[in-house]
């Protein structure tokens, strides 16, 4: 880790403008990825403009029924706030899907949505990574790749994104607020992230000095949520595969209903092919069996992630499934 | 039932914070070191420009073959660190940055620039490699290959065959203390606190290796946070802080980076185990094969014997037992929790499951009518064996009479869940040592000896062991561990390390009460000493054969959506001769069934075929069990008495308890599901089908 | 001008203000602790938070001090394993890992007993887990029964290599009940 000068920020207006001044400068907010990486040596700032303290830590209702989440919100608190999980079960349960105790409770909001991909070949300095080091080529597609993209990827980048919490905003129709030295404006989550085409190297399309201030929840969707991840380890795991979903049912019919996948591809995946397949189609296991083939036929699966297309295509029709059920099956709701 | 004994004598320190490991001792000056792994699989080291590593704020020196002190050969040649230019695998040490502080360190090690010219490499192991060999002998010293009876001829009469091939990934220790050292020279003497599993071991290698007299070296390991056999012999981290200390003139602490330890610390090498059971009509096994091919690597030999469990387990008129290495371009192999009988009882008991399954006959029953009263490939009988009575007792606690043995024949939801069960087996090994007790005037004890505690409970056993030969209450003895200074004993391990010191304190506390007996019973001022020797006492051939046996039973759960294996109860019943101490044994047993569970569902690396190096390097990437992951785990024991093994009529319990847990719950697998997974871990996509 | 590096950071720890005069901005609050202050109970096993070793109390909560940089818990109330006791009585979690036999090795040991601090103290305060029930958000902010796989589930961020796993959660079950 190279030694490295260090502000700490009094407003976000502060924090926009010493970073604008400060090309090698990075936001330190929980410091819970950026830290690993300046350890790694992946990230060398010369500066950390240290957010953390910014009051960025409230969970707001708005007057559209929705919420507006601080983007210093700590993830504990986001998974626990009463408002959350009564209206986003899926979120909550996703923020508790990911890391550990501890590391929810130090890791935020904004954070978690700009965390990097864990591809063993990102965080390896001493090997070629065109996300690192734009132009060196990617191992994974021919290497270690069991955990990477099966949706999305390109020739120049396998990696996935790692976050469970961002599935479960895309499938909610989240926005991102961010603020930069241009002002403020609004991204869908869904557009908040790439793929990686020929520009891995950059996660989202944030711009340079532009800070997340907050996530915006527009009212919780009709019916029922839920998230369900699937991994090796019984916890404090990444997803092989992950789900969430929102469904209202109607009379034995789908009358609307939400779907993304995580641990797929560069970016939470939401599956609006399976989606319309779905909208007015009978809440039927046939139905949500052909609703994510549908959605995964575009799945491009590398030599030994194959696993992961049935895999998320069992968890998607299972999660569906208990949502429909009368009494909500394992992943009931409020 | 055994009372549950003492509470850990150093229990106090450990949860308090206060225990001192070897990265805890900072002698005034103390400097920061961090090594720099090779970045190429295979080649030379052509250059090593320092030039921006040593003009980082706070550097003290960078030491590389060209400027590190000269080291005297030894057997051990994965300790002869920065000496030339090879390369010889990925991850082995090229230099090694010394500053004032940790974080320059590191900063000065990531600025070391070193170009390489690689060479092409080689570190796949595949079953038809064209430089595989036997070797004449595996670890432990054991024979590379043994042939008895006619195996062919047998395997192709029986009326029941079993021919499967399993495979399991390299494996890693991971103990949580990474390996550190912190060492300091005064006046031509050596002080190293270093974490590792036996010090007289260490201080005899650096008297090699530095080319000095042992006396002038003291190892201190007086609290050592896990080992698992990869703290048993010196590693490099012990070498490079003494080289770094010797180089710079000043106390220097080296702790390994975690993601580093899979390079240069030893694993469990890569196995494919190939099987083949014949057997009548009865289950009893009339020829048994066990073909075992790995890998070492080009620095030194190590082979994991896992095709000795075949030669100790079961009836076996006809046998072959071999073992085919390859010398790649690889980490070196080394000792992980039971090297050779927890890979090679994977794959016997899986294969016994299956042999099960072709003769119809019950998975218990059939363990019992191959038992054995005397060891298959020696004849030596057992000087105890209690394997059946494991079976059986563990059969009863778990209820097993209940199952249904169809596959798939219980669901509970979206979970199918099945049972299964395996053998365990670890040899007796007894090695010499020494102490020493003493007996003060107010009729205090101390007893020293340089044991180590990796997390065994020894200092506790150890007292209780001269509480019981000494005729006194355990609060009047203390026992002092952990260091060179101290009467010099062997390592822990080998699941040796009780039954070796135990014996030598024992004799150290009769001699002891001889002396005071001698004296009418009165202690002069200042005390009476005893020391004592086992060389003499531990045979070297004895006319028996000595084990621990033992039966394990796994209930799992498989997600017919996800393939999400978990293991929902794991039941071990174990036939280890006396337990000494109650609580630390069962929390031993449990321990190595817990690793068993991260064998059987979790752990294993992967060799990059590319760069050389294991992937999976971290403890984000290279999955131990975690809380969750270990539910209803039990440990029992059935009393033996078995005068023959020592004064305490104890057996080894560090390592027994990983063995047949793997099979057990590939066992359960396969009657959850129907699939019969030969390849370890148990991951998601093996029973997604 | 060269850009400065190091800064004055002061930590409490377990109730004592330290000041550290010119901390180097890499140092985290872990190497702070065990090599500036020579509290060495919090322990470094992974250096990357993925064993939890390292976890002490900060202003209260559980958290991985490998990661997190002392410069920016400038002024941070910490509590490390040291600072559980009361004197010479031990912490209630402290005599349970001691009876249960709730470690072998100890080096996960003061990252366990941290953990369970926070955990318990996190449980008490409402805050779900993966694996509460979701009705359990008909009363929020009402305390969640620890259960067994509620503790395995919130321990899960701590590794132990011995596998002392169930003696642990025993332990702990034996301040909780």
């Amino acid at each position: 880790m190279r030694a490295f000068a260090y502000t700490r920020a009094g407003d976000v207006d502060e924090a926009i403008a010493a970073l604008a001044a400060s090309p090698g400068g990075m936001f330190l907010g929980g410091g819970t990825n950026l830290v690993d990486l300046m350890k790694l040596g992946v990230a060398s700032p010369g500066l950390l403009v240290d957010i953390g303290r910014l009051p960025l830590t409230e969970v707001r209702e708005t007057p559209d029924g929705g919420l507006r989440i601080g983007a210093n919100v700590r993830n504990s608190d986001l998974a626990a706030h009463p408002a959350v999980r009564a209206r986003y079960p899926a979120l909550s349960q996703a923020v508790l899907a990911g890391a550990s105790g501890q590391i929810r409770n130090t890791a935020t909001t904004g954070g978690n949505l700009l965390q990097r991909t864990r591809c063993l070949y990102f965080q390896d300095v001493a090997k070629p990574c065109n996300k690192r080091e734009p132009g060196s080529g990617c191992p994974a597609r021919e290497g270690v790749h069991r955990d990477l993209a099966v949706l999305g990827h390109s020739a120049a980048c396998v990696a996935t994104h790692p976050s469970d919490m961002a599935v479960a905003l895309a499938a909610l129709d989240a926005v991102v607020h961010l603020r930069g030295p241009g002002g403020e404006r609004t991204v869908p989550l869904c557009g908040f992230h790439r793929l990686p085409g020929d520009e891995p190297h950059r996660d989202t399309v944030i711009e340079r000095a532009e800070l997340v201030v907050a996530v915006g929840l527009p009212a919780p969707p009709a019916g029922r949520s839920a998230y369900r991840k699937a991994r090796d380890r019984a916890s404090y795991a990444f997803a092989l595969a992950s789900v969430a979903a929102a469904l209202d049912v109607r009379e034995g019919a789908v009358t609307d209903v939400r779907l993304a996948f995580g641990g797929l591809a560069h970016k939470p995946w939401r599956a609006r092919v399976a989606e319309e397949a779905l909208r007015g189609a009978p809440a039927t296991e046939e139905s949500f069996v052909r609703a994510a083939e549908a959605e995964l036929a575009a799945a491009e699966p590398l030599r030994d992630n194959a696993f992961k297309v049935s895999l998320a295509r069992n968890l998607a029709v299972r999660v569906l499934r208990d949502l429909a059920a009368p009494d909500g099956g394992e992943a009931s709701a409020p | 039932m055994s009372t549950p004994g003492p509470v850990r004598l150093e229990g106090r320190e450990k949860v308090t914070g206060t225990a001192r490991y070897a990265a805890e001792h900072t002698p005034p000056g103390t400097a920061y070191a961090w090594p720099v792994p090779a970045a190429v699989p295979r080649g030379r080291v052509v250059a090593i420009d320092t030039g921006a590593a040593l003009a980082e704020p706070g550097a003290v020196a960078v030491l590389t073959h060209e400027n590190a002190p000269r080291l005297k050969d030894t057997d051990d040649a994965t300790l002869l660190v920065l000496q030339n230019d090879r390369v010889p695998h990925r991850g082995w040490y090229v230099a090694l940055a010394v500053a004032d502080t940790p974080e320059a360190a590191r900063a000065m090690a990531a600025a070391v620039r070193v170009s390489y010219a690689p060479e092409e490499h080689d570190v796949v192991l595949a079953p038809g490699h064209p430089r595989l060999y036997v070797p004449e002998t595996a670890n432990a010293g054991v024979p590379g290959s043994r042939e008895r009876g006619d195996f062919d001829g047998a395997y192709a009469s029986a009326p029941v065959r079993v021919d499967a091939t399993y495979t399991t990934r390299a494996l890693h220790n991971h103990p949580m203390e990474p390996h550190a050292t912190t060492a300091r020279w005064e006046d031509g003497r050596l002080v190293a606190y270093d974490s590792c599993q036996g010090a007289n071991a260490v201080q005899e290698t650096l008297a090699g290796l530095f080319g000095m007299d042992k006396e002038r070296i003291t190892v201190v390991a007086e609290h050592v946070g896990g080992g698992f056999g990869c703290k048993g012999t010196p590693r490099p981290q012990v070498v490079l802080a003494a080289m770094a200390a010797r180089h710079t003139g000043r106390p220097v602490r080296l702790v390994l980076p975690r993601a580093q330890l899979a390079a240069v610390v030893g694993h469990r090498a890569p196995l494919v185990q190939r099987l083949r059971l014949g057997a009548g009509e009865d289950g009893v096994i009339s020829a048994l094969a066990h073909e075992v091919t790995t890998h070492t690597s080009t620095v030194r030999e190590f082979v994991e014997q896992a095709a000795v469990p075949s030669r100790a387990m079961y009836v076996s008129p006809n046998s072959r037992t071999t073992h085919r290495v390859v010398a790649l371009d690889v980490p070196s192999p080394s000792w992980m929790r039971a090297p050779g009988e927890a890979p090679g009882m994977y794959a016997l008991e899986c294969a016994m499951d299956e042999l099960a399954c072709a003769s119809g006959v019950d998975p218990v029953e059939l363990r019992v009518r191959n038992d054995t009263a005397a060891e298959p490939d020696s004849g030596k009988p057992y000087s105890s064996r209690h394997l059946v009575e494991c079976l059986r007792e563990g059969a009863r606690r778990f209820g097993w009479d209940a199952r249904d043995p169809r596959p798939r024949s219980r669901a509970e939801g979206p979970l199918l869940v099945g049972t299964g069960v395996a053998s365990s087996y670890y040899p007796v090994y007894l090695m010499p040592s020494s102490a020493e007790a003493h007996v003060t005037e107010t009729g205090r004890y101390r007893v020293r000896i340089n044991a180590t505690d990796i997390g065994t409970g020894a200092r506790t056993v150890l007292a209780q062991v001269a509480a019981d030969a000494l005729g006194v209450a355990l609060d009047r003895i203390a026992v002092e561990i952990g260091s060179t200074a101290l009467p010099a004993a062997p390592l822990a391990g080998g699941s040796a390390g009780t039954g070796s010191w135990g014996w030598a304190v024992h004799k150290a506390c009769r001699a002891l009460n001889g002396m005071v007996d001698a004296r009418g019973g009165t202690v002069p001022p200042g005390g009476l000493t005893a020391g004592a020797d086992t060389a003499g006492d531990v045979p070297s051939d004895p006319p028996d054969a000595k084990a621990a046996f033992g039966a394990q039973f796994a209930e799992v759960t498989v997600d017919r959506d996800t393939g999400e294996v978990r293991v929902r109860r794991l039941l071990g019943v174990f036939a280890a001769g006396r337990i000494l101490s109650a609580r630390t044994a069962r929390s031993q047993l449990i321990g190595g069934m817990t690793m068993g569970v991260g064998m059987a569902l979790l752990e294993g690396s992967t060799m990059d075929p590319r760069f050389g190096d294991f992937a999976e390097r971290d403890l984000a990437s290279y999955h131990v069990p975690t809380h969750a992951d270990v539910r209803g785990v039990e440990a029992h024991w059935i009393d033996e008495t078995d005068l023959l093994l020592n004064p305490m009529g104890s057996k080894g319990i560090g390592e027994i308890g990983i063995v047949g847990t793997a099979a057990a719950v590939a066992n359960a697998v396969h009657h959850a599901t129907g699939v019969r997974v030969r390849d370890l871990p148990i991951l998601p996509e093996k029973v997604l089908g | 001008m060269e850009p400065q590096t190091s800064s004055a950071v002061t930590l409490s720890v377990n109730g004592v203000r330290h000041r550290l005069r010119d901390l180097d901005h890499r140092t985290t609050v872990l190497d702070a602790l065990r090599e500036h202050l020579g509290l060495t109970g919090a322990k470094k096993g992974c250096d990357h938070a993925q064993c939890g070793a390292c976890t002490v109390l900060v202003d209260g909560r559980r958290a991985n001090s490998c990661l997190l940089l002392a410069v920016a818990y400038d002024g941070a109330e910490v509590t490390t394993v040291e600072g559980l006791a009361d004197g010479d009585a031990l912490h209630p979690l402290q005599e349970a890992f001691l009876v249960r036999d709730g470690f072998q090795c100890g080096y996960c040991t003061p990252g366990q007993l941290c953990s369970a601090v926070g955990m318990i103290a996190e449980a008490g305060e409402g805050a779900p887990s993966v694996v509460t029930p979701v009705a359990g958000a008909a009363s929020p902010g009402a305390p969640v029964p620890l259960s067994p796989d509620e503790i395995r589930e919130r321990m899960s961020g701590n590794l132990c290599r011995c596998g002392a796993y169930g003696n642990i959660v025993a332990a702990i079950e034996d301040v909780t009940r």
